[in-house]
């Protein structure tokens, strides 16, 4: 990714590769694909892939909260609403289909449909939750920066709060719901073949966890794609000349109101995508999961990795939702806790102490580095301009002064 | 008809105390935002340390093994009451106020020529920090309010009827709400304030010394909150780790409406919310209760950004 200075056009586009980046992408693909392999295989490393599973939703999550917040520079305290949105209509969807497609007489026709629910479901209730975002986006166009924050934040205490509610009969409450879907598609015949190697130990049955790992890890590949295509699109610029300054963004002939609906309804697209695949994987949902909480881990996510940029919203993905429960695997599975010395109640410390850890790695992140692990270029010169440093401090306090003086509003 | 009105008075009772509360927290989050333009999203926590502050205050000033004849005395007349809830007031306002300085000094000061979802972000790490140090020192288990103020009940109309408990709160509130609208209105503190929030560059300029408002600004509004968490658990008679957050957004919401940045606009909207919350948990479900303060947010910020009493804000470039 060679970036000419003005930094317009990075990325995608100047294709040439080199040997290392094709031998690094491959085997990273490898290791994607028979990593879960080998440790379904082995009994007490098998807990992993479930927590992989998690990790790759989590990915789906962050990335798409990163096209709103990374690229459009709108602060979501919401999210977890269009994860919440998604995951309602995949189970109320999804169950209604399983009725309705249970008066189909042919025996095959009707269990092919129904084990691909899921795959039906995948369009339907990301639409639902696209919706939502441009309902929730509408209203709110005017709003910026903090006023958002906190309106998006209403808005996902909100869906939360219908939900335990009962909202219209729908969502059956705090006592949660399940999806009535059977085995998914193809899973009966993977699961058939069992490969036994007795000498090492190895015993591999396809498995559920492992299925939805796959899925995820297809989803993720696709958003990538998409979001890369994204962020170099005529929408993407508008996003970035948006996000550095609206009003100049307008006067050049951005449209505003098309970018910021653009950017909340993709963002809740793949809310929903990842709300489906996860109330599909847990086959059970409860309000409980789409607390305030989990949309802050989502922003930390993509604070942390680094706002804007697809792998630092990865790692950052991966450091929050996948250390916490690897320690607590570890720690549950008797051999390996053996091996890295952390017994039960370390690990349960350790569990507990992490939203404490969040709290203070979220502060020391925007006073140390507010770029992010793996800062996006041209997000971390908006951040941390140290080139145009002179520069840039003119600029504020020219707008500090500019502001002060219109912020008449705020007299005391 | 008059079952009606009972209700009716009732609720309006029960929603001026909760509204006295959110004003109480509300004028936190619009001094901050008056100095500063951020939003103090720990300032949620502030009320929730407090109640904590004030609780252990409270049960160590009437435990006889701690404070010996003390104890009996406080407990004992009238007089001891009173002196034994300034103590409390007193102890847990100076704690998180100071506790409001730290957080400025730490978290919001390094960042306050960054951009602005910064110090936001920051914010929010801190109330997640301060939620689960709470929540990891105390544990999880609700702390039962000791019911050390005499509570009765005076039946005023039909069956609706007002406790001593909320005659006290609300009485308390507008002595401190007197009290800080002189402060800003006529003392040198107060005018450093005022100017600070005009125009902060000017304010320096002028000799103000900007950090020390800052710092100070971070002292009253904290130490208001905690007063407000305080009554929250004599009123609800609980504690929690995470009693912060709903009342905290709420607050938000009341300061929003009344016009952030505006002292009297916060009281307004404090007692609006509450008492439109009242209501309507009176009137439709107590599980609905939240959603209207939500809903009474997104409205004011999309009809009416500038809240009720504020001016509407434009845009300079």
């Amino acid at each position: 990714m060679g970036g000419s200075k003005m930094d317009i056009q990075t990325k995608v586009g100047d294709g040439g590769w080199s040997k290392g980046k094709i031998a690094l992408a491959v085997v990273g693909a490898i290791l994607l694909v028979f990593l879960p392999v080998v440790l379904q295989g082995f009994v007490a490393m098998s807990f992993l892939v479930r927590i992989l599973a998690v990790v790759g939703i989590y990915v789906m999550l962050a990335l798409g909260l990163n096209i709103v917040v990374g690229y459009a520079g709108l602060l979501d305290l919401g999210y977890i609403a269009f994860y919440a949105m998604g995951a309602y209509s995949a189970a109320v969807v999804g169950n209604l289909f399983v009725k309705a497609v249970s008066h189909i007489g042919a025996v095959g026709l009707r269990e092919f449909l129904t084990s691909s629910t899921f795959i039906f479901m995948l369009p339907v209730a990301a639409l639902i939750a696209a919706l939502t975002g441009i309902s929730l986006g509408t209203p709110v166009l005017r709003l910026r920066g903090d006023y958002l924050a906190i309106v998006t934040l209403g808005f996902g205490e909100l869906i939360r709060i219908l939900a335990t509610n009962n909202f219209l009969g729908l969502t059956n409450g705090a006592m949660g719901m399940s999806i009535n879907v059977p085995n998914p598609v193809g899973l009966v015949a993977m699961q058939k073949p069992v490969i036994n190697i007795p000498a090492v130990g190895f015993s591999f049955q396809f498995s559920v966890n492992l299925y939805w790992y796959y899925v995820v890890v297809l989803l993720i590949c696709f958003t990538i794609f998409i979001v890369r295509r994204l962020d170099n699109s005529r929408l993407g610029r508008s996003w970035v000349a948006m996000r550095e300054d609206e009003v100049a963004a307008a006067s050049v002939g951005v449209n505003i109101r098309t970018a910021k609906l653009w950017a909340f309804a993709l963002g809740a697209l793949w809310g929903g995508l990842a709300g489906v695949v996860f109330a599909n994987f847990q086959g059970f949902i409860t309000p409980d999961s789409f607390s305030f909480l989990e949309s802050v881990f989502v922003v930390s996510m993509v604070v942390l990795g680094g706002m804007g940029s697809i792998p630092g919203v990865i790692i950052g993905a991966a450091l929050i939702g996948g250390l916490p429960a690897i320690i607590q695997g570890v720690a549950q599975s008797p051999m390996l806790a053996s091996v890295f010395h952390i017994d039960a109640p370390t690990a349960s410390a350790i569990a507990n102490y992490r939203y404490l850890l969040f709290g203070l790695l979220m502060v020391v992140m925007m006073a140390w580095r507010p770029q992010g692990i793996l800062p996006s270029k041209r997000r971390a010169r908006e951040l941390h301009p140290e080139d145009e440093k002179t520069l840039e401090e003119e600029d504020q306090s020219l707008w500090a002064v500019e502001h002060g003086i219109d912020g008449s509003g705020h007299d005391l | 008809m008059q079952a009606q009105l009972a209700t009716i008075v009732q609720q309006l009772i029960n929603g001026i105390t909760l509204g006295s509360m959110y004003a109480l927290v509300a004028l936190g989050y619009t001094l901050v935002y008056g100095i500063l333009l951020m939003i103090n999203f720990a300032h949620s926590e502030m009320f929730m340390v407090g109640a904590y502050v004030g609780l252990f205050t409270l049960t160590g000033l009437t435990n006889p093994h701690l404070v010996g004849g003390l104890a009996a005395f406080f407990k004992g007349s009238g007089f001891g009451l009173v002196i034994l809830f300034a103590l409390v007031f007193v102890v847990a306002m100076i704690a998180v106020g100071c506790l409001g300085m730290l957080v400025e000094r730490f978290a919001y000061r390094p960042l306050r020529n960054a951009p602005r979802l910064a110090p936001l972000i920051s914010a929010i790490g801190v109330s997640i920090f301060l939620q689960n140090a709470v929540l990891l020192w105390v544990n999880t288990m609700a702390l039962p309010f000791p019911q050390v103020f005499p509570v009765k009940e005076i039946t005023i109309y039909g069956s609706a009827q007002v406790s001593t408990l909320q005659i006290f709160i609300l009485v308390t509130v507008i002595i401190l709400l007197t009290a800080l609208d002189t402060f800003v209105a006529r003392t040198r503190m107060g005018k450093a304030m005022r100017a600070t929030s005009q125009d902060r560059e000017a304010a320096g300029l002028m000799g103000i010394d900007i950090n020390r408002v800052i710092t100070f600004t971070f002292f009253i509004g904290p130490a208001l909150g905690a007063v407000a968490g305080i009554f929250n658990g004599m009123y609800y008679g609980v504690v929690l780790w995470n009693m912060g957050f709903i009342p905290g957004i709420k607050s938000f919401t009341a300061a929003v409406l009344g016009g952030i940045g505006n002292l009297r606009g916060a009281i307004l909207g404090g007692f609006l919310l509450g008492i439109v919350e009242s209501l309507a948990s009176g009137f439709l479900s107590t599980g609905y209760k939240d959603v209207v303060a939500f809903i009474v947010l997104i409205l004011v910020l999309i009809f009416r950004p500038g809240g009720l009493l504020g001016e509407s804000v434009v845009e300079k470039v």
